[in-house]
């Protein structure tokens, strides 16, 4: 018993492992347990403490309730708004199973606001149109502003229902591969989970083990994400040999609270928000004339920052107007009651009587770890598989979003790709043998959490946080070149070799969050340096990536997917790939709104 | 008010692999004008000690980990700015459960109670590929429970669930009445029976403590009374 660990090693089998209780996990874990797979889901977290329970504004399906709409237009919308990097037959599967996947979680009993008639309420949400383009769509589902959280509790409920095994507050801190790493043709063989009460490791076995650990939006000083997300599932795979794909393309969100962050859903501008510079001017009419508002993420936030830039800031500051005053007291209450108490709470501004002060904000990871259509990862450009290694959700790049994701479709993309890993791992359970038992397999990340906690002197984690947290936010945010990145990447490296004698203060082994968070810094490092190289070596503008060197789209050199691979012991990354972009039913054109 | 630079902190500590009892530590941390009382922990952790243990996630009250007992009322820190509080704050763990160390508590037996309910809907498969109807007034029958987040503010501020550890507790009664209310769902019964027991509904003596704890704002003591309306009118 001491610096943070304790000797005992506890060896547990099941057939199918899940990292992760948000809405991706619990949906696999629930396709798991109705094919009665012996499964284990670790969560860092209690699972309704999840980040799918912070979304907002709704899950787009072209249900049709409210107002015409077809699958296809989603499909065009998603990939148009991924500026044509998103794999389009990943977009049709998105898109088509967004409307069972809907009526699926109505039927589990998901609370979802309701039309006159009785069916789930659609409302408009940003790039998501009509006929391919022409204007605005009702096809947002939602359950008043709080659809996410909605979202969480019924799958968690549904879980309890089948009755799914949990390991809550259980940090995964390694994966376990035999053969080999995964660009030695490893397989994937199970994880190795820290009880955060105790400071016990628990090695897990298992024919198949899914990522679904989120983002790392904390890598960035204002961001939407919770403290939690630190890119763990997307770091342990880099570290075992797998690429991270598109992580170039991260998104921020237009309207945070000014400083710290937090998310002012685009259900705002869905029920009719507007936005406005100093002059009390809607400046999207400049940017995006026939969408205006509800023009996709990627372009108002460039349009804030230009508008900053030409002095049109609110008071000549960094920060404009979100504004639903004309709205009315009784739709800002009902249907947006939550961002409107968060207004209030953390501004102290008043929704019905002032406008909102809000900026950009990091938010999403359209990059992640690359997987197939039925969420297996792959291990290189050419699509083989890494065995027993699953992704789903935003760890994952499928990649669905492209270069720039539309609201609501994270969800959509939870909802799809979670079901879908939990049906091809159960697939996948009863057809392959358990893998052998690794003796040891926990050894080497006991040294490495040693070594944090045993140091006899070192930096404290909280100071390199703070300093790439910055760095991100200057170098690798909304604009982009090639100088800001060049010392972006410089700036990781220097970091990285301060983390390397990164030192924690609390030396037990009950509940040590020092230590934790230490571990997750490092998480946050790798994602961060992905990020930074693949955005220097993109040399174009497209989505969310906007280089003011390389203003345009480049589709002769850039119609293609980004796949980053780790240096060699501890050296910076510089092997990258890319990989085509699937078109089946349209063209690239130029996108306008 | 005026911005003040820096507050006192006044944490409750203890460390089971060192610590008999709990005791207290107080720091002079400096705060910023917007800050809630998770940056000031936060801080405090980086700045002076970093063995101070806390659970924290999304930091803007939706996801329940970091409900604690803040200048004696249960509160979220992450939704409490530090300028409505003065110049000490006090912080400890929840009342009424068992201290993990410092600021966590056990929270599995509350969670147990939570699944005791059955908190997941009971319905008979619907035929066809269409979602069930429900009129928007059905919707807004049970609306108010489901804005629960689980965060135990609620249960530990009850003066019954203090004095008998097995009360099923506000926060479990509020997810029981999520479905009880909820036309689509058909285990009504089921719920009652679990509620009627001497641990359930009939605990709560309607102090309204849990309804100035929720941080969501959900009137609970109404909930608990039309659950148990509804096992008189039954009976």
């Amino acid at each position: 018993m001491s610096a943070g660990l304790r000797a005992d090693t506890t060896h547990i089998d099941v057939d199918a492992i899940v990292v992760g209780a948000g809405g991706a996990g619990l949906w696999a874990a629930l396709e798991l347990a109705r094919e009665g797979i012996p499964t284990a889901v670790l969560t860092k977290l209690y699972p309704t403490r999840s980040h799918t329970g912070a979304a907002q504004g709704g899950v787009c399906a072209a249900l049709g309730n409210v107002e015409e709409d077809h699958w296809e237009w989603h499909m065009f919308d998603t990939i148009k708004g991924g500026d044509y990097l998103a794999d389009q037959d990943a977009a049709e599967v998105l898109a088509r199973e967004a409307i069972p996947a809907v009526i699926e979680l109505e039927r589990m009993g998901l609370p979802f606001n309701r039309t006159p008639d009785g069916k789930i309420d659609q409302r408009r949400f940003g790039g998501h149109t009509r006929n391919f383009g022409e204007g605005p769509v009702r096809r947002s589902c939602y359950a008043a502003d709080r659809t996410g959280h909605m979202i969480l509790q019924t799958l968690y409920q549904q879980c309890i229902k089948a009755g799914v095994k949990f390991y809550d507050e259980y940090h995964v801190v390694d994966l376990v591969f035999e053969g080999g790493e995964a660009d030695q043709g490893g397989r994937c063989s199970g994880v190795i989970g820290y009880k955060i009460s105790d400071g016990t490791m628990h090695v897990l076995r298992a024919k198949a083990v899914l990522l679904a650990t989120g983002g790392y939006g904390r890598a960035w000083r204002v961001t939407s994400n919770a403290h939690s997300l630190t890119g763990d599932g997307m770091a342990l795979a880099w570290r075992h040999g797998v690429p991270l794909q598109d992580m170039e393309f991260y998104q921020f969100h237009p309207t945070g609270i000014v400083g710290i962050g937090i998310l002012l859903s685009e259900a705002a501008r869905g029920e009719g928000g507007y936005l406005l510079n100093n002059e009390g001017k809607r400046f999207m009419e400049t940017y995006a004339p026939k969408l205006m508002e509800l023009a996709p993420r990627d372009m108002i936030s460039r349009a804030i920052y230009q508008e900053v830039r030409a002095g049109r800031g609110i008071g000549g500051k960094d920060f404009i107007h979100l504004d639903v005053r004309h709205l009315g007291r009784k739709v800002i209450e009902e249907k947006l009651p939550d961002i409107t108490d968060f207004a209030r709470v953390y501004q102290g501004v008043e929704p019905i009587s002032e406008p909102v002060p809000v900026q950009p904000t990091a938010h999403y990871a359209m990059g992640g770890v690359p997987t197939n259509l039925e969420t297996e990862v792959l291990a290189d450009a050419r699509g083989n598989v890494v065995p027993g290694l699953f992704a789903a959700g935003e760890v994952a790049c499928v990649s669905v979003h492209g270069a720039n994701r539309l609201g609501t479709n994270s969800l959509v993309d939870l909802l799809v790709f979670g079901k879908r890993a939990g049906i091809r791992m159960a697939q996948i359970c009863k057809s392959t043998p358990q893998p052998g038992s690794v003796q040891g397999a926990e050894r080497a990340v006991r040294d490495e959490l040693l070594a944090l906690s045993t140091r006899p002197s070192g930096v404290r984690p909280a100071e390199i946080r703070r300093e790439l947290a910055a760095l991100m936010m200057d170098n690798v945010g909304v604009y982009r070149d090639e100088a800001l990145l060049g010392a972006a990447v410089k700036g990781i490296a220097k970091l990285k070799g301060e983390y390397a004698n990164v030192r924690v203060e609390d030396t037990g082994s009950v509940f040590n969050t020092d230590l934790l968070e230490a571990r997750e810094l490092g998480y946050l490092l790798d994602t961060a340096e992905a990020t930074a190289v693949s955005a220097y070596a993109r040399e174009e503008s497209r989505g969310a990536h906007s280089r003011e060197d390389f203003p345009e789209r480049d589709d002769a050199k850039f119609l293609a997917h980004t796949l980053v691979w780790q240096g060699a012991a501890g050296a910076p990354a510089t092997k990258i790939d890319y990989k085509p972009v699937t078109i089946t039913k349209f063209e690239p054109k130029p996108r306008v709104y | 008010m005026a911005t003040a630079t820096t507050v006192e902190l006044k944490i409750q500590r203890f460390d089971p692999e060192r610590d008999n009892e709990p005791h207290w530590q107080t720091l002079t941390v400096p705060v910023e004008p917007m800050d809630r009382v998770l940056d000031v922990l936060t801080r405090a952790k980086e700045l002076f000690d970093g063995s101070i243990t806390f659970r924290r996630s999304c930091a803007h009250g939706v996801c329940g980990s970091d409900a604690l007992l803040i200048n004696g009322r249960n509160r979220l820190a992450c939704k409490l700015r530090v300028e409505q509080l003065g110049k000490t704050i006090t912080v400890a763990p929840l009342p009424g459960l068992p201290i993990v160390k410092d600021l966590v508590v056990d929270m599995d037996g509350f969670f147990e109670k939570y699944r005791s309910v059955q908190p997941y809907l009971v319905a008979s498969p619907v035929e066809g590929s269409g979602e069930r109807l429900q009129s928007a007034e059905q919707r807004d029958r049970f609306d108010d429970t489901t804005k629960c987040i689980l965060c135990a503010a609620c249960t530990t501020s009850c003066p019954s669930f203090w004095a008998e550890p097995e009360y099923v507790g506000p926060a479990a009664i509020v997810n029981a009445h999520r479905f009880i209310f909820d036309s689509r769902d058909e285990n009504a019964e089921a719920r009652l029976d679990i509620l009627s027991d001497e641990d359930g509904v009939w605990r709560c003596r309607t102090t309204f403590n849990c309804v100035e704890a929720c941080p969501r704002g959900i009137n609970i003591t109404k909930a608990i009374l039309e659950v148990s309306s509804a096992i008189s009118t039954r009976e």
